[in-house]
């Protein structure tokens, strides 16, 4: 076997069926393996990753300074022990992190497969699946490899797959084998002895590309992406399929894909490591300053205590022991640089994620989806958001379509009046219609007007004209599972709708060949001639069916945007137009989607013309599209008004009360999507996002960059209006200055602009030379709506926001297409929802509504925060008091790195007395509880500004710790100079000293953290009080007779708390200590609230007087306001689907009729073979052309492109 | 974080409804409201005020005299002989008289004092063996390394006890006449035992166990360097009181934290009828059998009477302190409550 080491792999050769063949290369086989550790390398590497950190490298050192003797000031335990602790529960945490991904791979790895083995199907593992094998797959199933698709149970070896764990579109995509593969059929042993060789690019993650050519029989047959099955689809639709692995394993395009996502850290994660170093730096100077002091103090007075103490020959020089007391004294001070500081973060932010996990608020019981905190280590920052960049399609949209309304012969359904006659606003109560009558109806369908099944009833023709339409018109194919179980597959959400409304209300569409569709009219089966389908593209905005009705009648049914099918109306509808225009500008305003339909009558003879020259146009190579476009031109003339239809693009739930909360927290929200211009807007208005009172609203769409410059700078002026001189001088200032300004002026503008920006728009803006006036320009803004952008350009924007905003961003999004401003963004967070899983899978957080986002940040988030932060104040506040003690004893020690506690107490001190309390604050902590948090959003402030904790902060509670440091040891150094017993013997001796400022510091430290708690609870209770206990307890327990009797060494404070602690005059000190450090603190937050109440203190004031006063639920839901902008825009599929129906390619039962039935439909007069490559070449071009104009190259495109459809009407 | 439950309901992965996962425990929250800071400010510095009035006059009533005899009058000569190498193992008596204005009532203690010496260095600190001093034999034999350079004498016999500390014991030794305005001097009567912690003397003190003589226990052992005589013969007068149980060695071996420090020396026996009330007015005199060196390093000695109060000896720091900080909050609670009825009260602040 060839085992030479490849570089790196040029172009890949795989044997079918050749196993032996395909092994001399060396390919990865099936088995995936994310697990970072086994069970014997797990201590290694470990423990190895865990020195890499700083912190832990550092206490290593100290850790081998300690056991020098010479410098030694404390004894190892002291550090070993928390050491030791710290590397414990990261190594717990790592390898329940680790247990949980190999019981992830294992189940991946074990799923079973069937491949073809020896002449055989045999049931395989995924994990055994080898390069080359030929492998079977069955409906529903996933994909186990990336697979060249041979042959399926479809005609012309078609199958059909769902990407959506691979780019997250549930559409299905149709995949196609070659013709010479496909006759290969579901004959085994043809398929054992298939023996092709596939050339192709070695493994890439790129998602839309393949490029191969297969060898066999002599012949070179080229591949392309067209005809891979890549892992992780799913087959559907598609009974089986035979297909040869081409990448198997960590190979394929989907594991190639999942990169290792971008460690992400918080900015206070990366102040505090800023903070540590500079506190090592203090450290450090404190080492020199006493170092220096020792020098001096040996040469002054140590050198006469030397022939005492007979320590010449030990100590040559004042400045060699000057050297070895820096290192002495960095070993004594290094609990300024918490040890347990990293460690105790954690578990603070493991607790918050927990929480977040266990929000039964934030928990969808429709889909049975709890939150998720993915990461555990950004949640504070979810509490300083400023910025967040949602997805419209699936984040803000339900992307459900939902027949709402519609208007036939100038009469409108859907709305619902009381007994006065006056409109009730439908919600979840209002009563449905009943459809029993219906045997076929969808019981999902809600409508809630009644007078339109009414009319159905007494079968006013129009209306049933109106239903029999939108059943025959669509492109839409129909699934019978069982009798009357109907399901239909279509290419766009808004289609389905239509179809779905013409079926409850008695015009079931229920079957169709390439030539007929069967109606169920009121429980009549009626089956219509197809003649042709007058397909939709982005020009024609329209489409239409031709049909013949049982009677011989012909019918021309077409829908369409409002004007084009306006334009094209018989000139005696006028009237009828007038007033369904007034209806589509009521639709419009409540934020549905519309469409007119209209119909006619064909004369037969005009028909058979018409249809001959369309024969002849479908054949023709040249202009094909023209010319079909210009025949469609001709026969949709002269059309009957029917009526419009309105559909709602549904909202998520609780949109645009989320939306109007958050931004009275500040926090701008700009919407990303690669929705239309139009929709995106539509979108805008009923979330409330843009409103009719505002100022201004900016559309930048042009195609140079000179113009989206002028347009930008246009915008801005106009914003900035007067105020602008000011800012324009400042512009010549620094950059820093600007944004200081900025936000200055960002406040002062009271204008509400907002600015909507197209992508090909935002590829000239994302410039260097242009992003700082887009941004100030979004800036200034309310509200910024991005449309038409790519998954690149999503993350540019985000990019560009956190590259000069210094402001936290959140990304949220659900599709494939938001992954990269998921990972781009300081918080990613995945909609759990219909699209697929990358998002939530590339994500920070994920849970199943857009609304849960209020609740994330407004409370969770800014609990985390709050929490944090006093967290971190009081740990470093706790450790500066502690520690610096020392220093002070220095100065009266002769500097010789005498600690002032006994050693047991500096080993426990951080872990044993003081940790719990502190962690209970940082878990449980609600400075205001969640209600007041969600009522009160500029509470969220505080975050955005980082005011809880900064450098300044930091300097006022270490400063806080140094002044409690000093007080902590000259009270007792004053009242124990000339102390005695009350028993004449003495109590001024060092053991007696330490453990009077021990106990001091530890009561002063739990009435500091008892003051900083805003929320006792038992637990908070417990550990506080439970924390002095232990102290307590310990203390005696160290200082007994017992435990001196056995290691009499170690613990040489035997009797001391007892003969320190009977002593008054040593409670005087410590009640005189805990006062003097104490009530400072008090007078100052007493002050501040009194004087400068921040608006926590505010809201807390108010919290507490309703407490007192029993609760009074106040109802804040916001009016929702609704828009009376008139705007329409219509829908449809994508392009193509028409030729697909009428060539009767994806109809299963019917394709022998194809061939039979005299050919009367354009679609199918043309080379039957290629349709499904002219599809693709088409959609192909389309994509190409798009990629290139914005300039951006992008792998994956998700729902959106269902959207490149019929041009949107926008009329103000 | 995944628990997998068994049923698979519909709401399976819905969490539980309890106070603690919904962050719902009930819960205490108090805040600085004037009506709770301004009563504690007022009353802690009532209690300061108070504690501090009754600290001073306590401090008041007790009496303290120092005398520093490190080269006054006849000591002077002695302070000479120290300071020369030649003569540093000379015996060297003086005598220094002094006055007591006030009589002593109730208990007087007698105390040594140094100035400047450092007991609280590292590895003077460090420097002794607790193994040894609680009898182990095998650190008698072989004392810790934190001993060295007093480990082991030039011989390499182990020293007992080892170690810097007790190497450098304060060797001088005090007698106390009294001198009545009319009648003979009377020799102050001292209790030179029961001066030390009762957990130092019974549990951290050990003699190694012996069935002989402590001679014995000690045999194999060398004396401290600086040391003129052997750990067992400390104390002539009261045999059960050597070796290291030895009362004055135990007050030494507990090191003092700052570089100026008292240890008791003794106590005033007051069988003695003269003595009954206290320590009289009068003249005194003093002689000291004057061994330990503290030119050196700059250093005093001294010897300090005292009686003591509830709580110690004369110590001014605590009244003091109690009264400026009682002064103080009273001073910031004035302060507050101007700022809370000035602007706090009206709410002012408090308007969204």
């Amino acid at each position: 076997m060839d085992m030479r080491v490849k570089p790196a792999e040029e172009e890949r050769h795989v044997k079918a069926n050749d196993r032996d063949y395909n092994e001399r290369f060396t390919y990865a086989d099936n088995h995936i393996k994310t697990a970072k550790y086994t069970f014997y390398t797990f201590l290694p590497i470990n423990l190895f990753e865990q020195f890499q950190r700083f912190a832990n490298a550092y206490f290593l050192v100290l850790l081998i300074l300690q056991l020098i003797p010479e410098i030694s000031s404390l004894s190892w335990f002291t550090t070993i022990v928390p050491l030791v602790l710290v590397l414990t529960i990261t190594a717990v945490k790592d390898a329940t992190d680790d247990y949980f991904r190999h019981k992830s791979d294992q189940q991946v790895n074990t799923r079973q497969s069937q491949v073809l083995i020896k002449g055989k199907i045999q049931k395989e593992k995924w994990m055994n699946v080898r390069v080359g094998d030929i492998i079977k797959l069955e409906n529903n199933q996933f994909v186990a490899a990336d697979v060249l698709l041979l042959s399926s149970s479809e005609p012309y070896g078609l199958c059909y797959i769902e990407t959506a764990e691979l780019d997250g579109e549930t559409n299905l995509k149709v995949r196609q084998a070659l013709t010479v593969t496909s006759d290969l059929g579901a004959d085994v042993a043809k398929l054992a002895d298939f023996n092709g060789e596939v050339v192709c690019e070695p493994p890439n993650n790129k998602l839309d590309k393949f490029i191969g050519t297969l060898y066999w029989k002599d012949n070179k047959y080229s591949l392309d992406n067209e005809k891979m099955l890549l892992r992780g689809c799913m087959l559907r639709n598609t009974e089986w399929c035979f297909g040869m692995v081409i990448f198997a394993g960590l190979q394929t395009k989907l594991m190639q894909n999942c990169g290792r996502t971008k460690f992400k850290r918080t900015s206070i994660d990366r102040l505090m490591n800023t903070l540590v170093l500079w506190i090592f730096g203090f450290l450090i100077c404190m080492g020199i300053i006493l170092a220096i002091g020792n020098t001096i103090w040996e040469q002054r007075v140590g050198r006469n205590f030397w022939a005492y103490l007979l320590w010449d020959e030990l100590l040559s020089s004042a400045v060699f022991s000057g050297f070895l007391t820096f290192w002495s004294y960095i070993i004594i001070l290094n609990t300024v640089v918490p040890i347990s500081l990293y460690v105790s973060v954690e578990v603070l932010r493991l607790g918050h994620s927990y929480f977040i996990n266990w929000d039964r608020k934030m928990y969808y019981s429709r889909k049975d989806t709890p939150a998720e905190a993915r990461t555990t280590t950004l949640n504070e920052e979810l509490g300083q958001v400023e910025f967040i960049f949602s997805d419209k399609t699936g984040t803000l949209t339900q992307n459900i379509m939902v027949f709402s309304k519609c208007s036939i012969n100038g009469n409108t359904y859907g709305d619902v009046y009381d007994e006065f006659g006056h409109k009730v606003d439908i919600t979840e109560k209002t009563p449905c219609v009943d459809f029993s009558f219906n045997p076929l109806m969808d019981r999902k369908f809600r409508f809630h007007d009644s007078s339109l099944v009414e009319a159905i009833k007494l079968e006013e023709p129009l209306v049933q004209e109106f239903f029999r339409l939108l059943a025959l018109c669509h492109t839409v194919m129909p699934e019978e599972r069982s009798e009357g179980e109907l399901v239909y597959q279509a290419q766009s959400p808004d289609e389905g709708a239509l179809v779905t409304a013409a079926r409850n209300f008695g015009f079931v569409f229920r079957a169709r060949t390439p030539e007929t569709i069967t109606l169920y009219e009121m429980g009549q089966p009626v089956t219509y001639q197809l003649l042709a389908i007058l397909d939709f593209n982005n020009v024609r905005k329209r489409m239409s069916v031709i049909v013949r009705n049982p009677k011989g009648q012909l019918k021309l049914y077409s829908k369409g945007a409002d004007t084009i099918i306006f334009d094209r109306l018989e000139p005696a509808n006028e009237e009828l137009m007038y007033t369904t225009s007034e209806h589509l500008n009521e639709f419009a305003g409540e934020g549905l989607r519309t469409l007119a339909l209209a119909y006619k009558d064909l004369d037969e003879d005009m028909f058979d013309e018409w249809m001959k020259k369309l024969l002849f146009a479908s054949a023709a190579l040249e202009n094909r599209e023209e010319r079909l476009g210009a025949l469609y031109e001709e026969v949709e003339q002269g059309l009957m008004l029917l009526g419009a239809t309105a559909i709602e693009d549904k909202l998520q739930e609780g949109v645009p009360e989320t939306i109007s909360c958050l931004t009275l927290a500040n926090i701008k929200i700009w919407v990303l999507t690669g929705d239309k211009l139009e929709t995106a807007m539509n979108i805008g208005y009923s979330c409330n996002m843009l409103r009719d009172d505002m100022n201004e609203v900016f559309i930048i769409s042009s195609h140079t960059m000179l113009e989206v410059q002028q347009e930008l700078k246009n915008a801005k002026e106009r914003i900035m209006g007067p105020s602008r001189e000011r800012f324009s001088s400042s512009q010549d200032v620094g950059k820093t200055d600007m944004y200081a300004s900025d936000s200055v002026f960002e406040e002062t503008i009271i204008a509400e602009c907002a600015l909507i920006i197209n992508g090909h728009s935002l590829a000239h803006a994302l410039e260097a030379d242009l992003e700082q006036i887009l941004l100030d320009v979004a800036c200034l803004c309310k509200t910024v709506i991005c449309c038409r952008v790519t998954p690149l350009q999503k993350a540019q924007v985000v990019e560009l926001v956190k590259r000069h905003k210094r402001a936290v961003t959140l990304a949220i999004g659900d599709g494939a297409n938001d992954v990269s401003m998921i990972k781009t963004a300081h918080i990613g967070v995945g909609i759990s929802g219909q699209e697929g899983m990358q998002a939530v899978l590339a994500s920070d957080y994920s849970f199943a509504q857009f609304r849960y986002l209020q609740r994330l940040l407004l409370v969770h988030g800014r609990w985390s925060y709050h929490r944090m932060c006093n967290f971190l104040c009081y740990f470093f506040y706790k450790n500066f008091a502690f520690t610096l003690v020392h220093f002070w004893f220095g100065f009266l020690c002769g500097f010789s790195a005498q600690t002032v506690y006994d050693q047991w107490f500096i080993t426990l001190f951080n872990i044993v007395y003081t940790s719990l309390p502190v962690l209970a604050m940082g878990v449980f902590d609600q400075d205001v509880n969640e209600q007041y948090s969600l009522r009160y959003p500029n509470l969220y402030r505080p975050g955005q500004l980082n005011l809880l904790f900064n450098k300044r902060k930091f300097f006022t509670c270490t400063l806080q710790g140094v002044c409690t440091s000093f007080i902590l040891f000259f009270i007792p150094y004053g009242a124990f100079l000339c102390a005695v017993r009350d028993d004449g013997s003495h109590i001024s001796d060092q053991q007696s000293f330490a453990v009077t400022i021990a106990t001091s510091l530890v009561i002063v430290v739990s009435v500091q953290i008892g003051l900083d708690t805003n929320y006792w609870t038992a637990v908070n209770h417990f550990f506080i009080w439970g924390s002095l206990a232990v102290y307590f307890a310990i203390l005696f327990a160290m200082n007994s007779d017992g435990i001196f009797r056995i290691f009499p060494s170690q613990f040489p404070f035997v009797g001391t708390a007892r003969n320190a602690l009977n002593q008054k005059s040593v409670w005087l000190v410590i009640l005189l200590t805990t006062v003097v450090c104490i009530m400072p603190v008090v007078a100052m937050r007493f002050l501040k609230t009194d004087l400068h109440p921040t608006q926590t203190d505010k809201v807390r004031l108010l919290q507490q007087a309703t407490r007192r006063q029993g609760p009074q639920e106040q109802n804040l839901r916001r009016v929702r306001r609704t828009s009376s902008r008139r705007s329409a825009y219509a829908f449809a599929h994508q392009q193509g689907y028409g030729e697909l129906i009428t060539s009767g390619k994806n109809m299963k039962v019917h394709t022998s009729s194809t061939s039979a039935v005299p050919s009367s439909s354009p679609g199918r007069t043309h080379s039957s073979g290629n349709w499904i490559e002219n599809m693709l070449k088409k959609r192909g071009a389309v994509e190409a052309e798009e990629t290139m104009d914005s300039g951006v190259t992008e792998h994956i495109r998700a729902d959106e492109r269902s959207e490149d459809s019929l041009e949107t009407l926008y009329t103000h | 974080m995944g628990k997998v439950r068994a049923d698979a309901g519909p709401f399976a992965r819905r969490p539980d409804n309890s106070a603690f996962k919904q962050q719902r425990l009930p819960a205490w929250s108090p805040s600085l409201t004037p009506y709770t800071v301004l009563p504690v400010f007022y009353f802690l510095a009532l209690v300061c005020v108070l504690l501090g009035v009754w600290l001073l006059i306590t401090v008041q009533n007790t009496h303290q005299l120092k005398i520093d005899y490190t080269d006054a009058g006849a000591c002077a000569t002695c302070a000479e002989m120290r300071n020369d190498p030649t003569k540093a193992k000379m015996n060297c008596d003086c005598v220094i008289n002094f006055n007591v204005p006030k009589t002593f009532q109730g208990d007087v203690f007698i105390y040594y004092g140094l100035i400047n010496f450092h007991q609280n260095l590292r590895r003077y600190i460090k420097s002794r063996d607790d193994d040894q001093l609680v009898g182990r034999k095998n650190s008698l034999k072989s004392p810790s390394s934190y001993c060295e350079p007093f480990a082991y004498d030039e011989n390499a016999v182990p020293i007992a006890p080892c170690g810097a500390v007790a190497n450098s014991m304060f060797n001088d030794s005090f007698t106390l006449t009294y001198h009545p305005p009319a009648g003979a001097a009377v020799n102050v009567p001292l209790y030179r035992k029961g001066i030390t912690w009762y957990t130092d003397k019974n549990v951290k003190f050990r003699n190694p166990s012996t069935n002989t003589t402590l001679q014995q226990a000690f045999q194999g052992t060398a004396q401290p360097p600086f040391w003129q005589k052997p750990v067992y013969e400390l104390d002539l007068d009261h045999p059960n009181n050597n070796g290291f149980i030895n009362d004055d060695l135990i007050v030494w071996m507990r090191e003092a934290a700052f570089p100026n420090f008292k240890k008791l020396y003794g106590i005033l026996n007051r069988a003695h009828t003269t003595f009954s009330y206290g320590l009289p007015e009068g003249n005194y005199s003093i002689a000291i059998n004057y061994n330990f060196p503290v030119q050196y390093f700059q250093g005093r000695k001294e010897v300090v009477l005292s009686t003591v109060s509830w709580f110690g000896g004369q110590n001014h720091f605590l009244p003091i302190a109690y009264l400026v900080s009682g002064g103080l909050i009273f001073i910031v609670a004035i302060v507050l409550t101007a700022v809370y009825v000035k602007v706090g009260r009206s709410g002012k602040n408090m308007e969204e």
